[in-house]
């Protein structure tokens, strides 16, 4: 690392007082080797980092944050982990499957191999404005990779189609343009990679003159918000919008939903954003949901293990899956919904659920899918 | 030009009442303003004093009584210092004396009003574990032992009701027809000793503060260990005997994420004490404390540290990220730093070694008295070496815990030293009148 800032260098790790909150709060901590404060104390005080980038439990990490957000000298060990990533990418020593994620982004937009000119199709019975056809529209609705793609997430993608419909939001969307906003991106490590999609996407914006940008997912809102350092445009997530609608009057329900509901917090919308209020508003705001929080919640809710590249990983720790944990607790809570605001949420409880073999007790939803079966 | 030779103490805890016991006797006047119904401040709910583990009333009450009967005291209590103006040696200081609703010449500390009461409001004393009256005697031992009307909860005060307690005292001291007043008094120097306010800990929410009634702040075990009042020094929570009691060091404290950097130098020591209390009243009881670092350098803390060791308290070197509920027990997420292990720990009680930070309205008394924050929002002192006593504007002195954190012997020196200051000045009986002269 001659003439380069070491990593203890660019992120004062000198000033680490070895505490240990940072890996007792690390949701992953007791199922995986990987120890944050441990791997800080090694990058701080070893000459040689080779050997301690050879653990394999570094890919476990799920950039949750929340050793970040508990860390009382103010560092920020997840970004430690994300540079280490970052160095082995650059070195090519990844996982397969995320060499995989990475060069498929790089080729099609998306880390799943799915080709751009099928990006818009889950989309095209819909009547929704197009920017990339010459449409405009005052709001973006940008819809992501996975909710564009997986068969299941579509209907995400659909109920907030219908819920904006119903409210009359002046929207569009990027359809065959869109491209992956480069969060799990910069979080494999893939930083070169994550500039140029950033690169490319704040152009898009400026080119269709994209003022407001409304995402499906709390990891798309992230990085825009936090990451793209552009002030052209605001960047919000889906339930600070349709709180906002709802509060306003512009959006009201015709039908009950009877169930009771119990809320998973986003690592990337809630510990990272704060964001808490407005998905509990929107849930309350239907007519017959009983609304319970689990007793983990909000800055103390646990990760779904789906951030940080997650879902492209396998992972080297073992034990009881942090979903299967939440699912048991949710019926503890007497719940017949868990209900979230994130794509990767979705798909990891909705995993769990059929792991566990639980799927006549609970259903996973997202809170939009909810919103758009009550209008 | 003349030296008025009266002193101005501000703050009845044991700061104040040591800076003014040590000005009056010797032969000159004090006024010692109190916020608090009664004096004593934070030492006075404290069980007992680390490291000799002496009972902290013990110590505190006799010089208490001289307070309250020192020919050259003039103890203003339930009042504030609401304006200062002048300069050194000629400060004008004007105090709000806030309506008690009770005559304190009249009232001679008997019970009766507050048997009467039917109104129960909480015990701040007690840190509101147990509750009192609404007319009621702050503690037993209170000085002055008066009584007082909280306005708040008082069925006359709020609607025209009740006023039971009036005909029911012998001694006609209730009088509902008191409102708040204002004096005034010149004094040459002013001693400011304020003290802290215990840190909030529900600005850690990650600890279930206020969500989980077994998580409890130190202040609090204190209320809980002493025998007196509150729950005669048995240990119970939800009417049970807790087994495994979890301590939790830096709350508050050595902390970006709640704006505290500081240490707050006593917190290590009054928990080995907590522990301590703890293993001798639960012998069963597995107590485990979380630390960061140790800090035990008064005087006999080390030692004391090592006796707590020893005694099978189980120090875990980590501190805790969190706490969650499982079925009816608490689970504190650690990890023991020194092998590495990350620990579940099982909890019945879990106690917030909360720490010390400046009183909520340190900078509206900062700009009554025209002195600075330091960084951390503390009094700020001439020198932080060679003058910790003065502050920026002459004649107006800093002690105790509105300085910074410190134990009770570190407060009371930097109380006797601030009197000291005062008495120079007052045995020179004069002030030269310089270039450069501050006015308040």
């Amino acid at each position: 690392m001659d003439g380069e800032q070491s990593l203890t260098e660019k992120y004062e790790l000198f000033g680490c007082i070895q505490c240990g909150r940072c890996s007792a709060g690390c949701p992953i901590s007791l199922n995986s080797a990987l120890n944050i404060r441990k791997l800080i104390r090694e990058v701080t005080v070893h000459q040689v980092l080779e050997p301690i980038y050879e653990q394999g439990e570094l890919w476990d990490c799920t950039t949750c944050s929340i050793c970040s957000l508990r860390c009382p000298r103010g560092l920020k060990p997840h970004e430690v982990l994300i540079s280490i990533r970052s160095i082995l990418a650059e070195e090519g020593n990844v996982p397969a499957t995320v060499r995989d994620a990475l060069e498929e982004t790089f080729k099609h937009g998306n880390p799943y191999g799915q080709i751009r000119s099928k990006r818009f199709e889950w989309a095209t019975d819909l009547k929704i404005k197009n920017f990339s056809q010459g449409d405009r529209a005052e709001i973006l609705y940008f819809v992501g990779c996975a909710p564009s793609y997986d068969p299941r997430l579509q209907e995400v993608s659909r109920a907030l189609v219908k819920t904006f419909t119903q409210a009359e939001v002046n929207f569009g969307i990027l359809g065959n343009e869109e491209n992956c906003c480069g969060n799990e991106i910069r979080r494999m490590g893939e930083e070169g990679l994550f500039e140029m999609l950033r690169a490319d996407n704040i152009k898009l914006f400026h080119n269709h003159e994209i003022r407001h940008i409304v995402t499906t997912s709390s990891h798309c809102y992230n990085t825009f918000k936090n990451e793209y350092k552009d002030d052209s445009f605001k960047a919000e997530h889906y339930t600070i919008f349709v709180a906002e609608l709802i509060q306003k009057g512009k959006l009201s329900f015709s039908k009950e939903i009877k169930k009771v509901v119990t809320y998973q917090d986003p690592c990337f919308l809630g510990k990272q954003n704060g964001v808490y209020e407005e998905p509990r508003f929107i849930l309350r705001s239907i007519p017959g949901i009983t609304f319970v929080d689990f007793e983990r919640c909000r800055e103390r809710s646990l990760c779904c293990e789906g951030g940080g590249g997650r879902m492209w990983i396998d992972a080297s720790d073992s034990g009881q899956r942090l979903g299967e944990v939440r699912i048991r607790e949710a019926i503890a809570l007497g719940a017949e919904i868990i209900a979230t605001a994130c794509p990767f949420c979705l798909l990891n409880l909705e995993d769990a659920v059929t792991t566990i073999g639980l799927a006549d007790k609970i259903q996973v939803r997202d809170i939009i899918e909810l919103v758009a079966e009550a209008i | 030009m003349q030296f008025n030779l009266n002193t101005l103490v501000v703050g009845g805890g044991i700061a104040g009442i040591q800076a003014a016991l040590d000005i009056a006797d010797s032969g000159h006047k004090v006024y010692l303003v109190e916020r608090q119904p009664s004096i004593g401040g934070h030492m006075i709910q404290l069980d007992t004093t680390f490291p000799t583990l002496d009972c902290s009333e013990c110590i505190l009450l006799p010089k208490m009584t001289l307070v309250s009967s020192h020919p050259y005291i003039e103890l203003i209590t339930y009042s504030e210092v609401e304006e200062v103006s002048g300069y050194i040696g000629n400060f004008k200081v004007k105090i709000k004396k806030k309506a008690r609703y009770v005559d304190e010449n009249k009232c001679m500390g008997c019970p009766t009003c507050t048997e009467y009461c039917p109104i129960k409001i909480p015990d701040a004393h007690n840190e509101n574990l147990t509750t009192t009256k609404c007319i009621y005697i702050p503690f037993p031992q209170a000085v002055p032992n008066v009584a007082i009307v909280d306005p708040a909860y008082c069925l006359f005060l709020l609607r025209r009701e009740c006023q039971i307690c009036v005909p029911v005292c012998k001694n006609k001291a209730i009088d509902f027809k008191q409102v708040d007043h204002f004096v005034e008094v010149e004094v040459g120097s002013i001693i400011i000793a304020t003290g802290y306010d215990p840190f909030d800990a529900r600005l850690k929410p990650e600890y279930g503060y206020g969500i989980y009634p077994n998580v409890i702040t130190s202040l609090e075990l204190e209320r809980l260990l002493s025998p007196p009042d509150s729950t005669q020094g048995l240990i119970q929570i939800d009417g049970r005997v807790p087994k495994n009691v979890v301590f939790i060091h830096c709350v508050g404290s050595r902390d970006k994420t709640v704006g505290n950097e500081y240490c707050s130098r006593v917190c290590c020591m009054y928990t080995a004490k907590h522990a301590h209390f703890i293993k001798e009243r639960i012998p069963d009881a597995k107590v485990s404390v979380f630390y960061i670092d140790m800090r035990a350098f008064g005087k006999g803390s080390e030692q004391f540290y090592e006796r707590v060791q020893k005694e099978g308290v189980f120090y875990h070197r980590g501190s805790v990220s969190e706490i969650y509920k499982k079925g009816d027990k608490l689970v504190v997420r650690a990890e023991d730093t020194l092998s590495g292990e990350l620990i579940e720990e099982e909890a019945d009680l879990v106690v917030l070694a909360t720490g010390l930070v400046p009183r909520k309205d340190a900078t509206q008394m900062m700009r009554i008295f025209n002195i600075s924050p330091d960084s951390d929002g503390f009094f700020l002192e001439r020198h932080i070496k060679l003058d910790p006593i003065a502050t920026l504007t002459d004649g107006v002195f800093i002690a105790g815990c509105c300085q910074g954190p410190k134990d009770i012997p570190d407060t009371v020196a930097q109380a006797s030293a601030a009197a000291a200051k005062a008495l120079s000045l007052i045995s020179k009986g004069e002030v030269e009148a310089e270039v450069a002269t501050t006015y308040l």
